[in-house]
């Protein structure tokens, strides 16, 4: 049908820790520019795929290809380098550095100069530094940051530490965005926004995303496309309206009726 | 920087100068040995902090690094006509035998071979965390230490080196310190520091965010092992004697409580604490000897006393103060100013003043 090339695609990925199966034969494919939700009930295996593709575990079997290269068992780093961020379901900032620090870090991958010219301050390492904090300091206005840049991070509003560490994310220079849970403690209203803050950040910063995410609002009005896992099945794929109707679907999240 | 607190560092830069020579010129032999003691203890206590404090990694290998940077001053700065008084039992091996170098080629040398064995014990070590690190490496220490001690032909074995020349006076030492604490600064400050605070800060996020941990981890392992070696060479060369007991676990857990006390994580403290320590370990040697009262002895006056005073304050700074004197912040003239108003009088110049 369509010739797009997926910009990320597993090969029917299995991750198996000792004698449970966490994820079996997760096959996906994410298409440049699309927001594509995975949900399921706690413990469906959502976050084990997440590691997977990020590089937290390497898959017991199958492949994960981004933008056409086989990325299966590379480190996190290498991953992050190639153009994956992610953020995590339970905030994981650098809380004892102000949040400047906290995004100058996620530039440190893109920086050439070795430690012995940081160090010295070599003029190609201060204008590098330079640079980095020009494109720092953008996205701490565009994030609305700037007022919080020199305070620790743990201090801050919980909905802003959120919102930090997607600008971390995207300090990476990512084209795929991973969001685990963003919405996780959100309250509707607060939900609401983050619905547009991502719709946002996609169109501005031309990135593709792939969520895990239990605020069914969210997910069905955000996402293109929804996989639904179960006990590390796949157990349905479609659209929104596909999904909502989906008998299946809704077996695994309220149960059967005959069985009460 | 705002112009006028440059103006103050300057001041200040000046008047340890000037501190120095004054030193130099007219304090005894006593007091200077411990003010060279403290700026080598300030060297060393940095360097660990780079690793433990900055970077995160339990390491308890520096009195291992130090140990190479003494034995390598000592092998090659004491004069070849000496070699054959000092390796009285076993004769310097014939390769090194006629090597002689003079003292800041055999410091350099020193501190690049702790980098050496650092970058060897590394790759293996730094895979392991906290305390399982911790234990590796301290039995690396000992490793090196043990195989010093066995290669009589190069180390003269257990009887030690002497008659070092007695190069390292009061303007190596805190030269080098000079030059070591700027040098750390400068690297944490630098994008690699960044990049080292995050490892300590959450490795799992780190890692997401694209830093190398392995690369890091070693990196900050060698720079610090460096400047031990350094502090090492220095060391030596300010005993004139180097000798395997002088590198005993003991040494590291030195340094540990100087970062402790310090902060760590933070440079300035670990420049106040290495001072108080070192200075205190000095001061309170009255508490090793015995002390009586008219005819009565106290019992808890004999040697060995004073390290229990440390142990009862690493205690209580563990228990009611965990984040030592400065925890990770870092003393600057701000500071300096707030503190000085609060007392309501001119502030003098001074960062020690605390």
């Amino acid at each position: 049908m369509s010739n797009v090339v997926p910009i990320l695609k597993t090969q029917g990925i299995t991750m198996r820790f000792g004698g449970i199966t966490a994820v079996n034969n997760l096959s996906i494919e994410v298409n440049p520019g699309e927001i594509v939700a995975l949900i399921g009930p706690n413990g469906a295996g959502k976050t084990t795929a997440f590691n997977m593709i990020t590089g937290v575990y390497t898959p017991t079997e199958g492949r994960i290809i981004y933008c056409g290269k086989d990325i299966t068992g590379m480190k996190p780093d290498q991953i992050t380098k190639n153009g994956i961020a992610r953020t995590f379901q339970n905030i994981r900032l650098f809380k004892k550095l102000s949040v400047l620090e906290n995004i100058l870090i996620a530039r440190h991958l893109r920086l050439k100069s070795d430690f012995l010219s940081a160090t010295l301050r070599l003029p190609q390492y201060r204008m590098e530094e330079k640079q980095m904090r020009e494109k720092v300091d953008v996205l701490i206005n565009e994030f609305g940051l700037s007022k919080y840049q020199h305070e620790v991070a743990s201090s801050l509003p919980y909905g802003v530490q959120r919102r930090l560490e997607i600008a971390r994310a995207l300090a990476t220079e990512p084209s795929l965005l991973l969001l685990d849970e963003p919405a996780a403690g959100m309250n509707p209203k607060e939900t609401e926004e983050l619905t547009h803050f991502i719709r946002d950040i996609k169109e501005r910063y031309n990135l593709t995303v792939f969520l895990i995410e239990h605020h069914m609002e969210l997910v069905m009005e955000i996402s293109e496309r929804i996989y639904v896992l179960d006990f590390g099945e796949t157990i349905a794929k479609g659209t929104a309206n596909e999904i909502q109707n989906n008998p299946k679907v809704i077996e695994a999240y309220l149960g059967v009726e005959e069985d009460a | 920087m705002k112009k006028q607190d440059k103006i103050l560092t300057i001041i200040l830069i000046a008047g340890l100068f000037v501190f120095i020579l004054s030193a130099d010129l007219f304090f005894d032999s006593y007091i200077k040995r411990v003010l060279n003691l403290c700026a080598i203890y300030t060297i060393l206590a940095l360097s660990m902090n780079l690793i433990n404090g900055f970077t995160g990694l339990f390491s308890l290998g520096h009195a291992g690094f130090m140990a190479i940077g003494a034995y390598v001053v000592g092998i090659f700065t004491v004069p070849v006509e000496m070699r054959s008084m000092v390796f009285y039992l076993k004769p310097m091996h014939p390769l090194i035998a006629n090597i002689e170098l003079p003292f800041f080629a055999a410091l350099i040398l020193g501190g690049l071979l702790a980098a050496l064995v650092a970058f060897l014990i590394g790759a293996p070590v730094l895979r392991l965390r906290d305390d399982y690190l911790a234990i590796a490496t301290l039995g690396f220490s000992e490793i090196i230490r043990i195989i010093i001690t066995n290669a009589q032909s190069i180390t003269n074995g257990s009887l030690g080196i002497k008659n070092i020349p007695p190069t390292a006076n009061i303007w190596w030492i805190f030269g080098t310190a000079f030059v070591t604490i700027v040098f750390i600064i400068l690297l944490i400050s630098s994008s690699y520091g960044r990049a080292f605070k995050a490892i300590r800060e959450d490795e799992i996020a780190a890692e997401a965010m694209g830093i190398n941990l392995f690369n890091h981890k070693v990196l900050s392992f060698i720079i610090g092992a460096f400047f031990a070696g350094i502090g090492g060479g220095l060391y030596g060369a300010l005993l004139g004697t180097v000798d395997p007991k002088n590198f005993l676990f003991v040494l590291t857990y030195n340094f540990l409580l100087i970062i402790v006390l310090g902060g760590m994580g933070s440079v300035s403290g670990t420049i106040i604490s290495a001072f108080i320590v070192t200075a205190g370990q000095e001061w309170l040697r009255f508490l090793d000897e015995p002390l009586s009262i008219g005819s009565f002895d106290i019992p808890l006056f004999r040697p060995g006393f004073r390290m229990v005073v440390f142990s009862i304050l690493l205690m209580l700074i563990v228990l009611f103060y965990r984040n030592g004197l400065m925890g990770t912040k870092e003393l600057n003239w701000d500071m300096l100013k707030r503190i000085g108003s609060k007392f309501s009088f001119k502030r003098p110049k001074g960062g020690e003043a605390k």
